[in-house]
């Protein structure tokens, strides 16, 4: 499926949704509340069918968190980028880990560096970090006198 | 010609001379019991050296060469290292057990020593029932292991020490049958009987196809009861660091190393006892002139020669094999080699009663 | 006399404890294992013993630095990982580079992947149980290593790829030697079959071990062999190629089987293609430049930009978020290891702890790859 092909499917499924196509692939901007209906659209779709997600990652910008979802088809080839938006204050989502078994210890990476809480998460533990680390390291506020040392 | 056996011989009648025959059996005894430990010891420094040289030779390496003249005195110095290094006791140990496990395990590789003749003549203790005190006597080293692994309180020791006692267990019975074809074919326990049959010949060439299988499921049997590698699953470094003996150290660790070593040796002198003729030399039926040639060479030559062959046969295993998983270490014990030595027996069975076998 | 309590689960199963030190970890990687007997039940990773949070550091470094920080992560590929970060800030500034440096990329590529997977063939033998073949293994890789020193001055870590291009030109012995090398490898990887692939044992613990169907192998994210090995077409220089794969002549190994055995020969399939990648480009290294002129201080516009290469392990992604100033906003990658790991627990169950040992020497872990 070519970009605009994709992007008309989508806007079938979120006509809220935003998208970007300035880059490689279509990006997707939705809030995080639409998240799991769209996901569980973009698995099940037999024409969409993104059956790989390859990335899961926060990302903070200052206002509010972003969690990114890289997913490519086996299938079909084509790629998508979703960009759900979260709070900052509360920055909470679905999982998709029943959707896409990898989503499970790539959350709990987001949850460990970014604070982000996916909710129905079976084990939403620290995963990198101690138990008892306190903050979230890659927020942009973080700070660490002893161990960053800035440019 | 010097023999060992003109030597014990000359030694116990310049004792019955001079003292009471009691005596002159405690002397004996000490004699003797020097005599083992130090052959322990230099077994222990050449088989690990040997190890270390053959592994090196296979890996394309060179082994140890600084130490010493060619790296000969490397085992001997790594000795000295376990012997001043701190043997630790874990606290969560059974104290008492944890200590006795080794001591266990090298008594009982001594006590194997008793019946192996190494020349004519010169021999511990000429028991008529050899070779079955040599598999009664050979399976109680597993307790020791056991009660390593036990006593270490560590998961990984007790996982190793379950793994070897299923292992040694099951794998007595094969080398227990096999040993049987000969005993069948001999028709003697006595370990001098055994070797005294040989003398038109070995039985690994005399006996056909029945004894050659028999040799072939010993090897492999007797590689699995001393734990080495394909076998190794109790140390099985890569899974259970080191298995049974993970919490020993200093000279208890040493222990465990050497006992290894010198079941390996006892185990392959079994096995050229058996197949090879032992200390016999190397004979061929009727050919007198030949067979007086093969004479010069001193028995003791003749059976470390085949000791190390041997030897050498099982430390080419440990290091081309990959391991074996547990299940199928069983398997080929209890689905392959157990049915097969059995049926090699009755077809042994057979063929010592039709006499089709060079006799 | 007091026993400590042998940790268990309620129901009675033993808990061990497989790291962070442990010979089959190759390195600090800590697994808890609830086992019944020797039959495993779970298997839960506990990471992070590495963990130098590389992301937070690129943030503050600038365009040409953050590249050599991931030479660290997954260290067997580094090469590999440097020219995914390369293309990405190629892909942001929109530099051309020159046909000589393409080359010269992918060789290095190459090379890194069989001294990849050289010292995983013989690391994996070493798990189970045969310790030869590590040694083996480290004769070939030494070569690739001398090669590498020649021409980039580091045998492991060698930060060669520079956006633009490689930071030097080709050492004059590198053809020549490149040449023995592939000669001699050749001959090698036939004993390496008679050493251990044909070998009984071997195949016993293989075959039927740690098996993923393609449709889970997809959804836990495995990319690589091991994705390969269930089937599934994965493999980035065929799907998206980059600089100048798309002109190459090579396979991209495919088993079905999904089970250990299966990776292991996908692994060792994929060798006779670099060996043959190489053939195909050592003799047409075309003359040029080395690097594309940049400018000294490189600033990527506003934007982000995702570039994925196919390292030893599988799909190494770099995603970058530029704000347009002289360091990355935000750093992303995606390691292959990360994702391959997860689904450790899925095909472990069930299976003996010496097979668990075999898995994860055909997953090919690395842990910094894991940990970054």
């Amino acid at each position: 499926m070519t970009k605009e092909e994709l992007k008309a499917k989508l806007t079938e499924f979120n006509p809220t949704a935003v998208f970007d196509e300035a880059g490689e692939w279509l990006n997707v901007s939705i809030e995080a509340s639409e998240w799991l209906p769209l996901a569980q659209q973009l698995r099940n779709s037999a024409e969409l069918d993104f059956d790989f997600l390859f990335s899961v990652t926060g990302v903070d910008w200052k206002t509010h968190l972003t969690v990114v979802y890289h997913l490519r088809s086996i299938k079909h080839g084509h790629i998508i980028v979703v960009k759900a938006k979260c709070d900052r204050a509360k920055p909470e989502i679905e999982t998709v880990c029943n959707i896409w078994k990898t989503a499970e210890l790539n959350e709990r990476e987001a949850y460990d560096l970014f604070g982000i809480i996916f909710l129905n998460h079976p084990d939403l533990r620290r995963l990198f970090l101690t138990d008892d680390w306190e903050g979230w390291p890659l927020r942009k506020d973080y700070v660490d006198e002893i161990n960053i040392i800035k440019l | 010609m010097i023999s060992l056996e003109h030597i014990s011989q000359s030694i116990h009648e310049a004792l019955s001379a001079s003292l009471n025959p009691t005596l002159v059996l405690l002397i004996e005894m000490a004699i003797a019991g020097i005599l083992v430990i130090s052959l322990f010891a230099v077994l222990g420094l050449v088989l690990v050296f040997m190890e270390r040289k053959v592994s090196a030779y296979m890996q394309i390496r060179l082994g140890p060469n600084r130490v010493g003249y060619k790296g000969f005195a490397q085992t001997a110095a790594d000795t000295l290292k376990l012997l001043i290094k701190e043997g630790l006791t874990p606290d969560g140990a059974d104290k008492f057990l944890f200590n006795l496990a080794p001591l266990l395990v090298i008594v009982v590789a001594m006590l194997i020593m008793a019946p192996i003749a190494f020349t004519k003549g010169f021999q511990l203790w000429d028991i008529n029932i050899g070779v079955l005190y040599v598999s009664a006597v050979s399976s109680v080293g597993v307790i020791g292991i056991l009660m390593a692994g036990w006593a270490s309180n560590n998961k990984y020791s007790l996982l190793g020490a379950m793994r070897s006692g299923a292992q040694i267990v099951s794998y007595e019975l094969s080398a227990g049958l096999s040993v049987l074809t000969i005993v069948i074919l001999v028709g003697s326990l006595s370990i001098n009987d055994i070797i005294a049959s040989q003398q038109n010949g070995w039985w690994i060439f005399k006996g056909h196809i029945p004894v050659l299988i028999s040799f072939v499921i010993f090897v492999i049997a007797v590689t699995a009861e001393t734990n080495r590698a394909p076998f190794d699953l109790a140390e099985a470094e890569s899974e259970l660091t080191a298995g049974f003996h993970t919490e020993y150290s200093g000279m208890r660790f040493a222990l465990f190393f050497l006992a290894e070593y010198v079941n390996i040796f006892i185990v392959c002198a079994i096995g050229a006892t058996l197949f090879f003729g032992g200390w016999m030399p190397f004979h061929i039926g009727s050919w007198e002139e030949f067979n007086h040639v093969m004479d010069f060479i001193p028995g003791i030559v003749w059976f470390f020669g085949k000791i190390f062959s041997l030897i050498f046969l099982i430390m080419w295993f440990r290091w081309t094999f990959p391991r074996l998983r547990v299940d199928q270490l069983l398997n080929l014990e209890w689905k392959y080699l157990l049915p097969i030595a059995m049926f090699n027996l009755l077809l042994t069975t057979v063929m010592a009663i039709t006499g089709f076998y060079i006799k | 006399m007091q026993y400590e309590e042998i940790a268990t689960t309620e129901e009675g199963n033993l808990v061990i404890n497989v790291g962070p030190q442990h010979p089959a970890t190759h390195g600090v990687m800590h697994l808890v294992i609830t086992m019944n007997g020797e039959t495993i039940l779970n298997v839960e990773p506990h990471l992070g013993y590495i963990h130098r949070s590389i992301e937070k550091m690129c943030e503050s470094l600038s365009y040409r630095q953050f590249i050599y920080s991931t030479s660290r992560m997954d260290y067997l590929s580094s090469h590999i990982n440097n020219h995914g970060c390369a293309l990405a800030v190629e892909k942001g500034l929109q530099i051309e580079v020159p046909e000589r440096a393409k080359v010269i990329r992918i060789l290095m590529d190459e090379l890194t992947r069989i001294a990849s997977h050289v010292l995983w063939w013989g690391a994996m033998a070493m798990d189970v149980g045969a310790l030869t073949p590590f040694f083996h293994a480290f004769r070939e890789r030494e070569l690739i290593n001398d090669i590498m020193e020649e021409t980039c001055g580091a045998r492991l870590t060698m930060n060669y790829m520079v956006p633009g291009g490689v930071m030097t030109d080709l050492h004059p012995n590198f053809v020549k030697k490149v040449k023995e090398f592939v000669a001699f490898f050749r001959t090698k990887i036939d004993e390496y079959d008679t050493l251990v692939t044909y070998n009984v044992i071997f195949q016993e613990r293989m075959k039927n071990v740690g098996v993923i169907s393609a449709a889970d192998a997809v959804s836990f994210g495995c990319t690589g062999p091991v994705l390969r090995a269930c089937g599934v077409k994965s493999d980035i220089r065929k799907l998206a190629p980059y600089d100048g794969y798309e002109k190459l002549n090579f396979e991209e190994p495919l088993e079905t089987a999904g089970d250990s055995y299966a990776r292991y020969l996908v692994r060792m399939r994929e060798l006779r293609e670099s060996l043959s990648i190489i053939d195909q480009l050592i003799d047409n290294i075309p003359e040029g430049d080395f690097q594309a002129k940049t400018k000294a201080v490189l600033k990527l516009p506003k934007g982000e930009f995702y570039s994925r290469v196919e390292t030893a392990r599988g799909e190494f992604g770099v995603y970058i978020i530029s704000e347009g100033g002289l360091t990355p906003y935000r750093i992303h990658f995606r390691s292959p290891g990360f994702a391959n790991l997860s689904c450790l627990n899925h095909i472990a169950k069930g299976q003996k702890i010496g097979d668990l040992v075999a898995m994860m020497g055909t997953l090919d872990l690395v842990i910094p790859d894991i940990d970054r």
